[in-house]
């Protein structure tokens, strides 16, 4: 690919102490992508997400994007709510973080903040009412409606977002994130807890994402039924330490994976040679 | 409570729980009416009031009791209504039964100096209580919408104080003129609290506030050259009517507001318009909060209450709401504190401690955090009552007390905990396919 990628790690470490939480780890992600991160627990991925979107520092490396409408945004050196307001790097969490006390569709309004202050001239066209604003909240609540209608809360938009069952809570968030007109979109688990046909729906919401908004798209996931079927490029990490990346099928079948990640036993993941020494020495060990 | 009376032996655990509340309601009384210092002739004598201890004590006994029975019969009245009746909301507990309660109170307002029982006590202290509804609703921004809990607002109703009177007896500026300043001054001081505690949330900020409240507190009493320290600073300029004093006699060539619109002299005029000032001043607060509510940065402001981290992720600048919330309370606070001055004509440190920051939290956390009318029904409670029954005296405080344990007890999130979403998607009907605004969707 001869543009610079939408987003590119190089050589991102992040150290709490003694502990090396990601090591050097490289990647691209592309827009309209979906590039997952998987590995199991504890091995960095919402680190690597923290680093990303400004929650922490990292040790070392170089965290560059570059939004196709022209820019260049080094992430490490910029101030956490900056790389979402100028860079356009969105981002859900793991644990949901709505404003529950406050309705849906003030969940998204809120989300569409930085537009609308300038809208209000930093609150004094707003507060007497002037035409422009009124004009620009009626934008943001129109914006709203799409993402409220794309992950079907239309008929609840009036009500208190931490009312919502869980699954629309997930879909909430993304459909918040999107109303920061991210030029990347980091989901982190966004499957968690989601029954199958919610994940499903899940996927086909990713899916026109990625098709509509020609955004790229970060997945931290551990359900695999989401990540094989609508990823384009997966990144695996193990203890800190990028394992393996590539299609989804390259990394299927990548024998490294197999034996750090989806646990398959031992002795299948293992080598013929080694296998064979191990039972011959199981057989010889005393009982 | 009665579905345990109903499984035990009923009589045996109605009369142990009373039992229970009598020997704490004795054991309360000990101390408080138990012993009694007498002044005789022959010196402090301490008398022994035992008798009064046990009556109490029977009193609660009895008491206890008919409330338990009546509470049981009550409930079982209850339970025997058809479930739709029980269900059935207080009329004024929707969002449009406000706004009518609210109106309401603002049109009580307008002509309670012209009722017959508005006299000159009552309007007075009605002016107090202005007072501090606008300094509730001052607080309310920050406390109530921001979510910074803040124990040092009275530190800023300070400075807008000592602003105008040190302003006005400098330099001779006018109430009006200094109204501002004052405002600005409170905004500063709002703004130089805000910087050190943008990292601190809940408990720590409370504690640096209560620090920040008594700091300015300690400088105006020390202070000596500039505030006068405790003795503070007297015959601050009384307020006039575009230019025209509410006194009896105008200095040599002027008139006074009795001679220019040819009244008689009464010294209710100025009461009245103080009345009127404040209320202006409190109603300009409430719309103005009202407005904000619904700006983007009302909604940041209740958006970082709700979750801090969330904000920062949405590119919302957790700096500058802060301080913004904070200046902008501060700035309330400030018109507050020279309407004060004016009010009074006599400022000291005295007016301006720890309980007074107490008692408007107290005000913004019983009337339901955010909610306007609550703020006011609050304030009539926490300060208009016990300025009303000040013929109770010292029993004045323990009502006091009491009616904030009950209230807590009753309504634990405050009179009017309600919050209406800022808007609406029901109020926003979906334009037609041919709306240029519509965002463009491309087709699957």
């Amino acid at each position: 690919m001869s543009r610079a990628p939408l987003l590119a790690v190089e050589h991102l470490s992040m150290r709490f102490g003694g502990l090396l939480a990601v090591n050097d780890l490289s990647f691209t992600a592309h827009q309209r992508e979906i590039t997952a991160i998987i590995g199991p627990n504890g091995a960095g991925k919402t680190t690597l997400f923290n680093c990303l979107t400004g929650f922490y520092k990292p040790s070392v490396g170089r965290l560059t994007l570059t939004p196709p409408d022209g820019g260049r945004f080094l992430l490490e050196r910029m101030e956490g709510f900056r790389i979402t307001k100028d860079a356009k790097v969105a981002r859900t969490f793991q644990n949901i973080r709505l404003f529950s006390g406050m309705s849906v569709l003030e969940n998204l309004i809120v989300a569409q903040h930085n537009g609308l202050m300038r809208a209000s001239t930093y609150s004094l066209a707003g507060l007497f009412g002037l035409p422009r604003y009124r004009q620009a909240e009626r934008r943001a609540v129109e914006k709203a409606r799409y993402w409220l209608d794309k992950v079907g809360l239309t008929d609840l938009a009036d009500g208190l977002a931490g009312n919502l069952p869980y699954g629309s809570q997930r879909r909430l968030e993304i459909a918040r994130a999107m109303c920061t007109d991210p030029a990347l979109l980091c989901l982190d688990e966004p499957a968690a807890g989601l029954n199958p046909r919610e994940s499903l729906e899940l996927n086909t919401l990713l899916m026109d994402i990625r098709r509509d908004q020609g955004i790229g798209i970060l997945l931290i996931e551990h359900d695999m039924s989401v990540v094989m079927q609508i990823s384009d490029h997966v990144v695996v990490l193990d203890h800190g330490a990028p394992l393996s990346q590539g299609t989804p099928e390259a990394v299927r079948n990548d024998p490294a994976v197999i034996r750090a990640y989806l646990g398959a036993a031992d002795d299948e993941a293992l080598p013929p040679d080694i296998a064979a020494d191990l039972a011959a020495e199981g057989k010889a060990a005393p009982c | 409570m009665a579905s345990r009376l109903a499984s035990k032996s009923p009589a045996a655990t109605l009369v142990k729980d009373s039992a229970a509340a009598a020997l704490v309601a004795a054991l309360l009384a000990l101390p408080l009416l138990g012993f009694r210092m007498t002044d005789t002739a022959r010196g402090l004598v301490l008398d022994y009031r035992f008798p009064l201890v046990l009556w109490s004590a029977g009193v609660v006994f009895a008491g206890r009791l008919l409330f338990t029975l009546a509470g049981a019969a009550i409930g079982r009245r209850l339970a025997a209504r058809p479930p739709r009746a029980a269900a059935r909301r207080w009329p004024l507990s929707g969002g449009r039964g406000r706004a009518l309660a609210g109106w309401a109170m603002v049109g009580f307002a307008l002509v309670l100096p012209l009722t017959p029982f508005g006299d000159r006590n009552l309007v007075d202290k009605a002016t107090l209580l202005l007072i501090y509804i606008m300094l509730g609703w001052g607080l309310n921004i920050v406390v109530g919408l921001a979510g910074l809990l803040d124990l040092g607002y009275v530190a800023f109703y300070a400075v807008g104080a000592y602003s105008y009177a040190l302003l006005s007896q400098a330099f001779g500026l006018s109430f009006w003129l200094c109204l501002p300043i004052a405002g600005l001054m409170a905004a500063t001081f709002g703004m130089v609290l805000g910087f050190p505690v943008l990292r601190l949330r809940g408990d720590y900020l409370a504690i640096v506030t209560l620090g920040f409240g008594e700091i300015i507190r300690v400088v105006l009493l020390n202070w000596q050259s500039l505030t006068g320290g405790p003795d503070g600073v007297y015959d601050i300029k009384r307020p006039s009517f575009f230019g025209l004093p509410f006194s009896a006699f105008a200095p040599e060539g002027h008139q006074t507001f009795a001679q220019f619109f040819g009244l008689a002299y009464s010294p209710n005029q100025r009461i009245y318009f103080l009345y009127y000032l404040i209320l202006i001043l409190a109603l300009a607060t409430n719309l103005f909060t009202l407005r904000i509510r619904r700006l983007p940065i009302g909604r940041a402001w209740e958006a970082l209450r709700e979750d801090e981290i969330a904000c920062r992720s949405l590119g919302i600048n957790p700096t500058k709401t802060k301080l913004s919330a904070f200046a902008i309370g501060a700035m309330f606070a400030g018109f507050a504190g020279s309407f004060f001055a004016t009010r009074q004509g006599f400022i000291s440190p005295e007016s301006f401690t720890f309980i007074e920051s107490a008692i408007i939290l107290s005000i913004v956390v019983l009337g339901g955090m955010g909610s306007q009318v609550g703020i006011v029904l609050a304030a009539v409670l926490l300060v208009g009552l016990p300025e009303w029954f000040r013929d109770l005296q010292l029993y004045r405080m323990l009502a006091f007390g009491g009616a904030m344990v009950l209230i807590m007890l009753w309504r634990p999130r405050g009179l009017l905990a309600h919050r209406d979403p800022t808007i609406l998607l029901a109020d926003h009907p979906a334009p037609s396919p041919a709306d240029p605004t519509a965002p463009s969707e491309v087709s699957p």
